[in-house]
């Protein structure tokens, strides 16, 4: 085995640059997401800080080489603090013409494009459309063009297998891994490791994908095709250990901690749908640590089992993206009126309806706030990176179990797949989450479920099997404190007011927001969600022209934190970037009286450093 | 073998399962009737008070835990069974019973209600029948029969209405009977039996709206009507019915069941012998479709009690306990350490 992972000493050029962008193109079929997730893996490994961007077709497998069925991958590594997947590529692994002509765009000039050229024939051509071949008529020019014949190499290097053809020709993303592996001097160990877990109960296929990668890292050094390699030294990360995360792993990771430390079980009721069915994957592994994963028959079933098991003291989680969302309206309106603890995950994507099933998208903000009939507020909180989303969902059921609320999490689709290296937290210095279950009456006339704590205007948490606690809730309207149906106008509108403010209280015990650059200045970018690595990117970049800039990432959208109103004074200009059609910004101009502009993109897709720096420089007239 | 010595306790009785809440059914309801023989039941399980959860959805039937004192939550129309779901997962020793109606659990929650039978949650359900929307004032239901003429199809309803019954039956529901509200004794059997049951028991209760579908079932329930149209079964005893016991239900060569006078040469033993405690839910279909044609009777009782198979709940928490006792209860450190790994110092 070591054999195959020995860097040997270059007779090539080897250049030490801070960082790349790679991406991988192919078809559906063809695993770059396979590859990229492996390249991501050992360049993390290695130390590099990491971005990662999987953008892939909802079709599990559309018409093989057609131009709807690329799939890519993206990673941006580093030597020095990463924010975005990168705007272009340095190198792009087009595994077909389709791929080639859905990704090249992109790839920056004199960018190194590898291409798999035993896929170029003719039919493969009109598949993509294609009128001539490109990689004859010299529209390639302006890159460094490596074609490679990906099949045949691959098919030669394991002809003694006696591997059917089919396995063969899949085998051929590994021999293009092992070309990038070389390409930027990184050992293929992980990858070894991960094929013979992955591939466990069969050895030809663990020989077959190690010979393809070894083959293809070998074809560079022998070949000499490149000339020269890189070699991007480890970022300066702060000392601790690290892994490579993605939003939806730790959103789970971060649910099965607030259960060990509340010392509530943790009960997730939901129902496939993309991007936020890894976390049920994810969830469902973890029943040594007691937690119980329903897949429910729909969404609204999935919804309602966490609502009765949060009845029942569990710490009750559901998760979901936008159609999902809007089929558990009705229950959000009774987890607002029963008052129980409950955190329900928006992994957003593109809408309305069905949409882009697979894209990024941050328009469920408005739904979150006020998507539910009469008066119903909830506390929103949303991530602002892949591993951020392991602290947003302990502050999610923090905020549920103290202040007996549903609680919802704006994530993405953009986080839920994205990757970054995460430190690994001391698991001693996260704080417990109090529990205060009720187990004895709280009058002289007995249970009385909607008398409240007056610090947090929780009610008492009294679930059945407590002898003496009996008592009924529901959906309909009830009379302060006793909890008893009740439909007399003043009480209504009591209770409304007592909902309200039970959640803007949480006010108080959320931090005020701290810009990061200037404190006061020229111009303020205010901001939530998966936004936050471009928008650092390109406040880095305008800062460093000593513009006078600050960037406020709002964690928490509901309440919003009490100085927020301050911090946009302090700047003469205010910009709103989000990926949808303004609805933070509505949010702000409603409640403040600012006049905030926006910079809105409905692509499916996250900003680009460069939109965000044009949009700031318009504003700031340079 | 030991036995535990226990304080004595004070039994329940019906009392301690009535509320200080009025109850807002309207007079002459047979809402009544069903939450009177309820609160007589409770009292008899041997189950301590703050075991009990009812929980409803949207409908009459569904105010039924504010009068119920134990602990009670009326949830959102149709989602009854999902929430107890979620409640019976987390709390398997909780005896969780489900009051819904023809409306609830059969439309607008059809799909949880045939789930939580496929998947035999340990709830007893009460299905409270009156073929009519009555909180929403009179329209017509999926229990509803052909051509009903109500406020939203005066011209007559175009739908074939479900058997909950067959429905039942047909998810593979591991206890399946049905009760009438005026049947006090029946249904308070009907109701015990149920309880007796470990998995998912339905129990279908005919029920009288006497506001906006009054009389829906007078041919089972009127004195002369009930003993010629209504066949009580019980395990083990032959398909009888009629005023004077004269008529009974026989097999035909074909695998069919006809409905036979008895005497000239037909006796009680050439009759089918109901048998609720058959493996497979095929013979309580045939029972259960039988009020369709003409001729034949309409059952009640026990249709259909077959608990040999686990609970979900209890399959829930034991792959729980499984997957511990081979890994070992989770170490919360080593889990975020999971995977690969690297150290930067």
């Amino acid at each position: 085995m070591s054999t195959i992972t020995e860097v040997p000493l270059p007779k090539h050029k080897r250049e030490v640059i801070d960082q790349a962008v790679i991406r991988f193109a192919g078809d559906s079929g063809d695993g770059m997401q396979i590859t990229g997730s492996q390249f991501t893996n050992t360049v993390a490994l290695y130390g590099n800080d990491i971005a990662t961007f999987p953008d892939f077709p909802a079709e599990i497998r559309a018409p093989a080489g057609t131009l709807p069925g690329v799939s890519g991958y993206q990673l941006h590594f580093a030597s020095n603090d990463v924010y975005t997947p990168g705007d272009a590529v340095d190198v792009l692994i087009a595994m077909n013409p389709a791929a080639l002509k859905m990704n090249v765009a992109d790839l920056k000039a004199n960018g190194i494009l590898i291409v798999n050229n035993d896929s170029f024939k003719e039919n493969d051509l009109r598949k993509a459309q294609m009128t001539s071949n490109p990689l004859e008529d010299h529209s390639l020019d302006k890159f460094r063009l490596f074609s490679v014949e990906l099949e045949r190499l691959t098919r030669t290097a394991l002809q003694h297998l006696g591997l059917d053809a089919k396995s063969v020709d899949r085998c051929k993303n590994f021999f293009a891994l092992g070309m990038c592996y070389w390409l930027y001097n990184r050992s293929m160990d992980p990858t070894v490791r991960w094929i013979e877990t992955k591939f466990t109960n069969k050895p030809l296929l663990v020989e077959a994908n190690k010979l393809a990668m070894k083959a293809g890292y070998s074809y560079c050094e022998a070949t000499e095709a490149f000339q020269i390699s890189y070699e991007i030294p480890p970022a300066k990360l702060a000392p601790g250990f690290y892994r490579n995360l993605s939003g939806n792993q730790a959103l789970a990771l971060g649910f099965v901690t607030a259960s060990q430390k509340s010392g509530l079980r943790l009960f997730q009721g939901s129902y496939p749908i993309t991007p936020a069915s890894d976390i049920l994957h994810e969830l469902s592994q973890y029943k040594d640590f007691g937690v119980m994963t329903f897949q429910a028959e729909d969404e609204i079933a999935a919804i309602t089992s966490a609502i009765g098991a949060a009845y029942a003291g569990a710490l009750a989680i559901t998760s979901t993206s936008g159609p999902g969302m809007a089929l558990k309206t009705e229950a959000l309106g009774l987890a607002v009126a029963i008052e129980i603890p409950l955190v329900i995950c928006n992994i957003q994507r593109g809408g309305p309806s069905t949409g882009l099933p697979t894209k990024t998208e941050q328009a469920d903000l408005l739904q979150a706030l006020f998507g539910r009939n009469s008066e119903a507020p909830i506390p929103v909180i949303a991530p602002a990176t892949p591993s951020d989303c392991f602290w947003a969902a302990l502050e999610a059921s923090r905020i549920a179990i103290k202040y007996m609320v549903p609680v919802i999490i704006l994530s993405d689709g953009y986080l839920a797949n994205g990757a970054e290296p995460w430190r690994i937290p001391d698991v001693s210095k996260i704080p417990e989450i109090p529990v205060h279950f009720a187990t004895e009456a709280n009058s002289p006339n007995g249970f009385l479920p909607y008398k409240r704590d007056p610090q947090t205007l929780a009610r008492p948490w009294a679930v059945p099997g407590t002898p003496g606690l009996e008592h009924r809730i529901g959906g309909l309207e009830k009379q302060d404190i006793t909890g008893n149906i009740n439909y007399e106008p003043l009480n209504h509108e009591n209770m409304v007011r007592i909902r309200a403010a039970k959640v803007a209280a949480i006010v108080q015990d959320i931090p005020d927001v701290v810009p990061a650059g200037d404190a006061e200045g020229d111009l303020l970018i205010v901001a939530w969600g998966s936004t936050h690595g471009a928008i650092t990117a390109a406040l880095n970049a305008q800062r460093a022209y000593g513009r006078k800039i600050g960037h406020v990432h709002l964690r928490h959208l509901n309440p919003l934190p009490a100085n927020l109103g301050e911090v946009l004074t302090r700047y003469k200009k205010v910009l709103v970037p989000e990926l949808n059609m303004g609805q933070l910004l509505w949010v702000l101009r409603a409640k403040y009286l600012v006049d905030a502009v926006g910079l809105n993109k409905i692509q499916g897709r996250p900003f680009k450093q460069a939109e965000l720096e044009q949009k700031i420089e318009e504003l700031l007239g340079v | 073998m030991s036995t535990a010595i226990l304080p004595p306790i004070t039994p329940l009785t019906k009392k301690d399962f009535q509320t200080d809440q009025e109850v807002r059914w309207c007079p002459g309801c047979g809402d009544y009737a069903i939450l009177s023989a309820v609160q007589s039941v409770f009292p008899e399980l041997g189950i301590k008070r703050e075991n009990f959860v009812v929980v409803s959805g949207i409908g009459c039937s569904s105010r039924f835990p504010y009068y119920m004192n134990t602990f009670g939550f009326h949830t959102i129309h149709g989602r009854a069974p999902a929430v107890a779901t979620g409640i019976k997962a987390i709390r398997p020793d909780l005896e969780v019973w489900v009051a819904t109606g023809d409306g609830d659990a059969l439309s607008i929650g059809g799909n949880h209600t045939i789930h939580m039978l496929r998947r035999n949650v340990g709830l007893k359900v009460l299905l409270f029948n009156n073929r009519i929307y009555g909180l929403t004032k009179g329209q017509y239901s999926p229990t509803s029969e052909f051509n009903k003429k109500t406020k939203s199809t005066p011209f007559g309803s175009v739908d074939r209405p479900f058997n909950p019954i067959s429905l039942a039956i047909g998810a593979e529901a591991t206890f399946v009977a049905r009760s009438v509200d005026v049947f006090q004794a029946h249904l308070k059997d009907t109701l015990k039996q149920a309880a007796a049951h470990k998995g998912s028991a339905f129990v279908e209760i005919l029920q009288n709206c006497n506001i906006f579908n009054d009389g829906a079932w007078f041919s089972l329930t009127e004195r002369d009507a009930r003993s010629e149209h209504v066949m009580q079964l019980e395990h083990g005893k032959p398909l009888v019915f009629g005023k004077n016991r004269d008529k009974g239900i026989r097999r035909k060569t074909d695998g069919d069941i006809e409905v036979v006078p008895l005497g000239n040469g037909i006796a009680e033993s050439d009759l089918v012998v109901h048998d609720a405690h058959h493996p497979r839910p095929s013979y309580a279909f045939l029972l259960s479709h039988m009020e369709h044609r003409p001729g034949f009777p309409t059952p009640i009782g026990v249709l259909r009690a077959w608990d040999d198979l686990p609970r979900y709940e209890d399959v829930m928490n034991q792959q729980i306990k499984d997957v511990i006792a081979k890994r070992g209860p989770g170490d919360l450190a080593k889990l975020l350490r999971a995977g690969d790994t690297w150290e930067v110092r």
